[in-house]
C-alpha cells in the first residue's frame, strides 16, 4: 500500500477542549509521532469548524497533497458533514475524512489534563490507522414518490395531510376508527380561548372529505410495511363495515332502528352509549356507518337485518369482506395520537369504584353538548347537578410508579374543566395541583382568569378519594384527603363529584407500530424524534415522520404545529424528486453466508430479507441505514460494514492501543 | 416505566450535609429522598398527620434546609404509625417510613427524643428491646406494665383493672416471658451488631 | 401435601394463641403441614428499628438464618402475623438490595455462628399461601358448613399489603383475596371502604387520642355497611380492634359491639371444626351472638334496582378486566 498523505487538525473548541488537553503537545505529538504512519501535518486551531478552519483544512489539500484527513473535534453528530464537505470543495472524496472526538469522549470526560491529553493521543492515533483503511465512496441516490402515507386522523394527521394536499401530492390517510377527528373531536371546548372543538375542527375534517388530492382510508389499518424512502410499499387492511358506501347517504335511519344499544368505550369514553350500527359521532368523516359485527345481532344470531330493512338506498351489505390494499408512497407521517392512562390503576382515587369519579375524557363528553348529557353537568345518576367538585391534576404522570413525566395539557385542560364547571353548575370547584404549569401563549392569563372566577386552587397532590366517612358532613359525599401545602395541614374536603386528570400515555400498541415502521420508542413508550430539539419531526429512519402526541405529550397548538412541520420536511423531500443517501451501509459476503437468518429479525429497520432461492439474506441498501446490529450479529462473519470493515475497526483498535508507535515502551 | 435514574452524590467540597447524613443512615442505597418534590402525598396520607408538628413534607424541606435541631426534636417521626401509606402513594417512590426511623435513631442517639410531646415513645420502645434483648421474645404484660408503670401510672391501673384484666382473665396474657433456648448466640450477634453500628450509617 | 417453615412470631404465644389453634387446624384440612422454625426470636416488631438500625436487622436476620439452616428443601416462610411477615419480607429485601447492609449484617450473624443468603428464603403471609398457593377452588371444597348469611367486614390492615416490593400479592389499596376467601365458604362480604387502613399499631400506648381516632374509624366504616363479624388477619390489629372497642365507646359515646375474629377462625367453623375448637370467645366483643346468625341456606341475593334511564354507564372494575384477560 502506497504511503498515504495524512492531514490531522486538532481543535480547541475555545476552552471546551484546549481546557483539559494539552492541544498544542497533541498536535506536536501527533506530527511527529504519528510521522512514519503517514501524518505530513497537523494543526491545531481554536474553532476547526469555522470557516477559517474549514479553509485551513482546504489550503492543506491543495498545496500539501493529502490524501486522507483526520480532524480530532466533538462528537462526528455535530460537525462531520461540516469537515466532509470541507474536504469534498477542496477535492478530495468527502469519505476520506475522519472526524474523532477528543469532546464528549475526552475532554468532557476528564478533569486531569495529563491523562486526558494521553488518552486524546490514542483516539488520534486509532482515527490515523483507521483513516488509513477508508475508500472513497460515492452516495447513492433514489427517486421520490409523490406520495404520502398518514397514519391516524386526529387534528395532527389531518393538518399534515391537508398541507401536502393542498400543494399538489396526493395523500393516503389511515385512521383505525371509523371516522377522523381524533381526540379533538371529543372534546367541546379548547383551552385557552374555549372555542368550541367542532367548530373548528369540522370543517377541516370535510376538507379532508372532498380534498382531490386524499384518499380517506377509515377503519382501516397498516398492516404492513416494505420499502424504503421513496418507495415504500405498505399494506392496508379496510375492514369490513357492511355499508357499501357507494349507496349509502350517510341519513342515519339504520342507527335509529337498530335495537342493539352498546357501550362506546371509544368516541364516548364509556360514558355512552351506540348502536351495533353506528357513526361515531352526527359529524362523522365520512358520513357512512359500520356495523360492528362483535355486538350485531344479526351476526350473532343470524336474525335482525333491522338496518337493511329500513335502508332505503340498499346499502346494507352483510356478505362484505375486508380489502387488502397496496399503497405505493415515498413518505410516511405517522401521528397516531395517545391513550388516556387508565386511572382504575391508582386504586386510591377510586376510579371504578366510585361512581362519581370521573376521568378528563369522560368529563370531556359531559360537558359536550353532542354528549351523553346533552353537555348537562350531572353525577353519574344523569340526573344531579353537583354543588361541589374536585379536580385531580397529575393523575398516572409525574409518578415514578405510573408515568415519570409530565403530561403536559393536564393543568390547563383542569382550568378549563374548573371554568366550565363554575359556569354551568355555579358548583363549588377545588382544583389540586402540585405545580401550576401554563407555559404557554394566552395559557397564564386564562389561569388569572379562572382565578377570578372563585375556583379555590389548593395546592397538593391529593393522597386519597374516599367514600370513609368521620363526620355527618361527610356522609355520602367523596371525601378529598390532602395536605393543603400552603397551611401544612391535613385536611378532608367532602365533594359531590371528583374528575381525574389523567395522564397522557403511548398508544398500547406503540411498540408494535414503531417497529412495523422501523422507527424506535423511547423508555416511556414515545416515538423518538432524530433529534429532541433542531429535528423533532423526522425518526432516525429516512422517510418516516412523527407529528402529535405519538411522539410525546402535548397540547393542540403543539399538535398542530407538528403535523404541519412534518408536511413541509416531506414536501421539501417530494420537491427533491430524489435523495441521495450516506453510503454507509452493510453487506452480506454471500458466500460466508450460512443462512442462519439471525439477522433478518434484528434489523431495526427491516433492510434484511432472505433470498429463499440462493439461501442467503440480503440486505436492501437503501434501507440499511448502517447501525451495525448485523455486523456484530452474523456468526459467520459474513456481514461487513462499509466504513466499518473488520480490516477498519482492528486498525483503529490497534492505533489506540498505540501499537504504531515505535519507540518502546518506557519500562 | 423509568426509575433507573439513581442519585448520586456528585463531588463536592463541603462537608456532608444533614440531608446526605439522613439517607447514609437509611438502609437501603437510595431512599430516594433528594427526589422530594414537596407534593404533600405524604402529609395528606398520614393517618396520624393531623396530630403531627410538622408534616413528612415539611420534614423533609426541613432536612434540606439543615434545621437539625428543629427536626429531631419534632413529634413528627415518632407519630408515624408505620402503615406505609405515604411510602405506597409517594410519586417519587422516598422510602418514607424507612426515613422516619432513622429520625427516630438519630434522636434518641443525639438526645433530642424527649424534646417533643411523644416523649414516652422511645421509652415504649427501649422497653420493648430489653426483654427481646433478654429473652428472645416481646412479653406483652410485662412490656405494659413496666411501660406504664414508669410513665402513666394511672393507666397501669387502668390497665390492671380494665382490658388488661380482661385480656388476662381469657388466658391472653402471659405471667412470665418465654426465653428463648440459645440466648446467648443471640446476645453475641446483637453485642457484635451494635458495635458494627458505630456512627449509624447503613451504607458507608 | 405442601410444607411451610413457620415463624408464629410472639403474639402468636399468648395474646393471639387462637390464631395458631385455629390456622394449624385449618393448615390439616387444606393438607398444609407448617414446621415451626426451632429458637426462633422476637422480630423486633416496630420498636427495635427505632433504636439501632443494624441489630434490628441482625435480629431479624436470625431468624430468616435460622429459617434458611432447617430449610432444607427450600420451603416458603410462612409468618401469620402481618408485621413479622413485613419486618421478614423487608430484611430479605433490603439486604439483597444494599451490600453493605447485608455484610454488616453477615457480620454481626458471624458473631453467632449464622450466615444468611438474601434471597434464599422466600417470605410469605399465611393469607397469600390459602389464597394463592392452595387456591380458592381447594378451600371450597374444605368447606363442611358454609358461613351462609353471616356478614363479614374483611379487614387487611397495612402491613400485608403495603409496602410493594415485588411481588406484593393483592392491591395496596383496596385488597380483595380475602373477600373471595370469604365468599368461597359462603359468607356475604359487605362493602367495606376502610379495608386496609391503619389500625393505630403500638399507638395505643403513646398516644390514645390518635390510636382510638383510628380504631373508631374502622369501627364505624364496618358497622355503616352491615357487618356482623370483622375478619383480622393480623394479632395486632385484633388486639386493637376488640380491646380498645370500648375505650371507643367512651371516647366517642358510640356502642359498638362488633366481635373481631381471626379469618382462620372464620375458616375452621365452615371447614366444620367446633366454636371451642375455634377458640371462639377468647375475643373480648363476644362473637357468639353474630355467629348465631349464621343460616343453612344462602340469603337471596339482593336484586341491583334496574338503572333508571339517565343513570350513566360506570367503567368496568379493573378486576373485570384482568379476568377477561386471564380468559383470554
Amino acid at each position: 500500500m502506497p504511503q498515504e498523505r495524512i492531514g490531522v487538525y486538532v481543535c480547541h473548541c475555545g476552552s471546551n477542549i484546549a481546557g483539559t488537553v494539552d492541544v498544542e503537545e497533541l498536535t506536536a505529538w501527533a506530527g511527529e509521532a504519528l510521522r512514519h504512519r503517514g501524518v505530513v501535518v497537523a494543526r491545531d486551531y481554536k474553532f476547526m469548524c469555522s470557516s477559517l478552519g474549514q479553509d485551513l483544512i482546504a489550503k492543506d489539500i491543495k498545496e500539501d497533497a493529502l490524501t486522507r484527513v483526520v480532524v480530532a473535534a466533538c462528537s462526528p453528530h455535530l460537525h462531520e458533514a461540516t469537515f466532509r464537505k470541507a474536504c469534498a470543495d477542496a477535492g478530495m472524496n468527502p469519505y476520506l475524512c475522519e472526524l474523532v472526538s477528543i469532546r464528549e469522549q475526552v475532554s468532557w470526560v476528564h478533569t486531569d489534563k495529563a491523562a486526558a491529553t494521553a488518552k486524546a493521543k490514542a483516539v488520534i492515533s486509532g482515527g490515523v490507522e483507521r483513516v488509513i483503511h477508508h475508500a472513497p465512496l460515492e452516495p447513492m441516490s433514489v427517486p421520490i414518490n409523490p406520495a404520502t402515507l398518514v397514519v391516524g386522523g386526529g387534528i395532527a394527521g389531518i393538518q399534515a395531510a391537508m398541507e401536502i394536499a393542498d400543494s399538489g401530492f396526493h395523500v393516503y390517510l389511515v385512521e383505525r376508527e371509523p371516522s377522523i377527528g381524533g381526540h379533538m373531536a371529543q372534546f367541546d371546548k379548547t383551552f385557552p380561548t374555549l372555542d368550541c372543538a367542532a367548530c373548528i375542527l369540522t370543517p377541516k375534517m370535510v376538507s379532508i372529505g372532498s380534498h382531490p388530492h386524499i384518499t380517506l382510508l377509515t377503519y382501516s389499518e397498516v398492516e404492513q410495511v416494505d420499502g424504503y424512502v421513496g418507495n415504500f410499499n405498505v399494506t392496508v387492511r379496510k375492514k369490513a363495515s357492511y355499508v357499501n358506501s357507494d349507496l349509502c347517504t350517510g341519513c342515519s335511519v339504520c342507527e335509529e332502528k337498530c335495537p342493539k344499544s352498546v357501550i362506546d368505550p371509544v368516541f364516548e369514553a364509556g360514558l355512552g352509549y351506540r348502536k351495533a350500527i353506528y357513526r361515531s359521532f352526527p359529524q362523522a368523516v365520512p358520513k357512512f356507518p359500520v356495523i360492528d359485527a362483535d355486538n350485531c345481532i344479526y351476526f350473532d344470531t343470524g336474525k335482525c337485518k333491522a338496518c337493511e330493512i329500513h335502508c332505503e338506498a340498499g346499502a346494507i351489505d352483510f356478505e362484505q369482506e375486508d380489502q387488502i390494499l397496496e399503497l405505493n408512497v415515498g413518505n410516511i407521517i405517522l401521528a397516531t395520537g395517545y391513550d388516556l392512562f387508565d386511572a382504575r390503576r391508582e386504586t386510591q382515587y377510586g376510579y371504578g369504584r366510585l361512581a362519581n369519579v370521573f376521568t378528563s375524557l369522560e368529563f370531556e363528553r359531559l360537558t359536550n353538548a353532542a354528549g351523553p348529557t346533552n353537555g348537562n353537568i350531572v353525577l353519574r345518576d344523569g340526573e344531579t347537578t353537583p354543588k361541589s367538585v374536585g379536580i385531580i391534576h397529575c393523575v398516572g404522570s409525574r409518578d415514578r410508579k405510573f408515568n415519570n413525566y409530565c403530561s403536559v395539557i393536564c393543568c390547563m385542560q383542569s382550568l378549563k374543566f374548573a371554568h366550565l364547571v363554575k359556569e354551568r353548575t355555579g358548583a363549588e370547584v377545588f382544583n389540586f395541583y402540585i405545580d401550576m404549569r401554563t407555559a404557554y401563549k394566552e395559557y397564564d392569563e386564562f389561569y388569572q382568569r379562572v382565578l377570578s372566577e372563585g375556583v379555590h386552587f389548593i395546592r397538593g397532590r391529593v393522597a386519597e378519594v374516599t367514600d370513609v366517612s368521620n363526620t355527618p358532613e361527610e356522609e355520602d359525599k367523596l371525601v378529598i384527603q390532602i395536605e393543603d401545602t400552603r397551611i401544612g395541614r391535613q385536611r378532608r374536603i367532602p365533594v359531590d363529584m371528583v374528575i381525574l386528570s389523567a395522564a397522557l400515555e403511548p398508544r398500547h400498541d406503540s411498540d408494535e407500530v414503531a417497529h412495523q415502521f422501523g422507527i424506535s420508542c423511547s423508555v416511556n413508550g414515545w416515538f423518538i424524534e432524530k433529534h429532541p430539539k433542531l429535528d423533532p419531526v423526522a425518526t432516525m429512519t429516512e422517510g418516516i415522520y412523527i407529528a402529535g402526541c405519538a411522539q410525546g405529550p402535548k397540547d393542540i397548538p403543539s399538535t398542530v404545529t407538528q403535523g404541519a412541520a412534518a408536511a413541509a420536511r416531506v414536501l421539501g423531500r417530494i420537491q427533491q424528486k430524489e435523495m441521495a443517501l450516506e453510503p454507509i451501509r452493510a453487506e452480506v459476503t454471500e458466500a460466508l453466508c450460512s443462512g442462519c437468518r439471525i439477522c433478518n429479525n434484528l434489523c431495526p429497520y427491516t433492510a434484511i430479507v432472505f433470498d429463499e432461492a440462493k439461501e442467503v439474506s440480503v440486505i436492501n441498501a437503501a434501507l440499511c441505514q448502517g447501525c451495525g446490529t448485523c455486523v456484530a450479529a452474523c456468526p459467520s462473519n459474513a456481514i461487513s460494514g462499509t466504513q466499518f470493515s473488520n480490516e477498519q475497526v482492528m486498525a483503529q483498535l490497534h492505533g489506540l492501543l498505540m501499537l504504531n508507535i515505535m519507540e518502546p515502551v518506557v519500562s | 416505566m423509568d426509575t433507573s435514574v439513581k442519585y448520586v452524590r456528585g463531588p463536592t467540597t463541603h462537608d456532608r450535609t444533614f440531608l446526605e447524613e439522613v439517607i447514609a443512615q437509611t438502609p437501603v442505597d437510595d431512599p430516594r429522598l433528594a427526589y422530594c418534590v414537596q407534593c404533600g402525598t405524604c402529609g395528606g396520607s398520614c393517618p396520624s398527620g393531623a396530630d403531627m408538628d410538622y408534616s413528612p413534607r415539611e420534614l423533609f424541606a426541613m432536612i434540606d434546609a439543615n434545621m437539625r435541631e428543629e427536626v429531631l426534636s419534632s413529634n413528627t417521626p415518632w407519630y408515624c404509625v408505620s402503615c406505609y401509606y405515604c411510602m405506597v402513594r409517594c410519586p417519587q417512590d422516598v422510602h418514607i417510613t424507612d426515613v422516619m426511623y432513622t429520625l427516630k435513631r438519630m434522636a434518641v442517639r443525639e438526645g433530642f427524643s424527649h424534646e417533643s410531646n411523644a416523649k414516652d415513645a422511645p421509652d415504649f420502645s427501649e422497653t420493648f428491646i430489653d426483654f427481646v434483648e433478654n429473652y428472645g421474645r416481646s412479653f406483652e404484660l410485662g412490656l405494659a406494665t413496666l411501660y406504664h408503670l414508669r410513665h402513666h401510672p394511672l393507666n397501669a391501673v387502668r390497665m390492671a383493672t380494665g382490658m388488661g384484666f380482661d385480656l388476662f382473665r381469657k388466658g391472653r396474657m402471659n405471667l412470665l416471658p418465654t426465653r428463648i433456648e440459645n440466648i446467648d448466640q443471640l446476645k453475641a450477634i446483637l453485642a457484635e451488631a451494635k458495635a458494627i453500628g458505630g456512627n449509624g450509617d447503613a451504607n458507608l | 401435601m405442601q410444607t411451610y417453615s413457620y415463624y408464629p412470631g410472639c403474639a402468636l404465644e399468648r395474646n393471639a394463641a387462637v390464631y395458631h389453634d385455629s390456622l394449624m387446624a385449618v393448615a390439616e384440612s387444606l393438607d398444609l403441614t407448617f414446621t415451626e422454625v426451632a429458637d426462633w426470636n422476637c422480630c423486633g416488631a416496630t420498636e427495635y428499628i427505632t433504636i439501632d438500625l443494624i441489630p434490628a436487622y441482625a435480629l431479624v436476620g436470625r431468624n430468616l438464618a435460622l429459617a434458611a439452616e432447617q430449610n432444607c428443601n427450600g420451603r416458603s416462610l410462612v409468618a401469620p402475623c402481618s408485621a413479622c411477615f413485613l419486618n421478614l419480607k423487608k430484611a430479605d429485601h433490603y439486604l439483597a438490595q444494599s451490600p453493605e447492609l447485608n455484610r454488616k449484617v453477615n457480620q454481626a450473624l458471624a458473631a453467632g455462628g449464622l450466615h444468611y443468603e438474601p434471597g434464599s428464603v422466600h417470605v410469605k403471609h399465611l393469607l397469600e399461601i390459602i389464597t394463592e398457593d392452595v387456591g380458592f377452588e381447594k378451600v371450597a371444597r374444605a368447606v363442611k358448613r358454609p358461613l351462609f348469611g353471616l356478614k363479614i367486614a374483611p379487614y387487611y390492615g397495612c402491613l400485608i399489603v403495603r409496602p410493594v416490593f415485588d411481588g406484593t400479592f393483592d392491591d395496596a389499596e383496596q385488597p380483595t383475596s380475602m373477600d373471595t376467601l370469604m365468599r368461597t365458604i359462603g359468607a356475604e362480604v359487605v362493602d367495606f371502604p376502610a379495608k386496609a387502613q391503619c389500625c393505630g399499631g403500638h399507638m395505643t400506648q403513646i398516644s390514645e387520642a390518635v390510636a382510638l381516632h383510628l380504631i373508631h374509624q374502622l369501627l364505624k366504616n364496618a358497622v355503616d355497611h352491615g357487618a356482623d363479624v370483622i375478619a383480622a388477619i393480623c394479632p395486632m390489629c385484633q388486639l386493637n380492634l376488640d380491646a380498645y372497642q370500648d375505650a371507643v365507646n367512651k371516647h366517642y359515646g358510640t356502642n359498638f359491639h362488633i366481635p373481631i375474629l381471626y379469618f382462620t377462625q372464620l375458616l375452621g367453623l365452615a371447614f366444620g371444626f367446633g366454636e371451642a375448637t375455634m377458640g371462639i370467645g377468647q375475643e373480648l366483643v363476644d362473637a357468639r351472638p353474630a355467629l348465631a346468625n349464621i343460616q343453612v341456606k344462602p340469603l337471596k341475593p339482593v336484586k341491583r334496582k334496574r338503572p333508571s334511564k339517565t343513570e350513566l354507564p360506570m367503567p368496568p372494575k379493573l378486576q373485570e378486566v384482568r379476568s377477561c384477560l386471564k380468559n383470554e
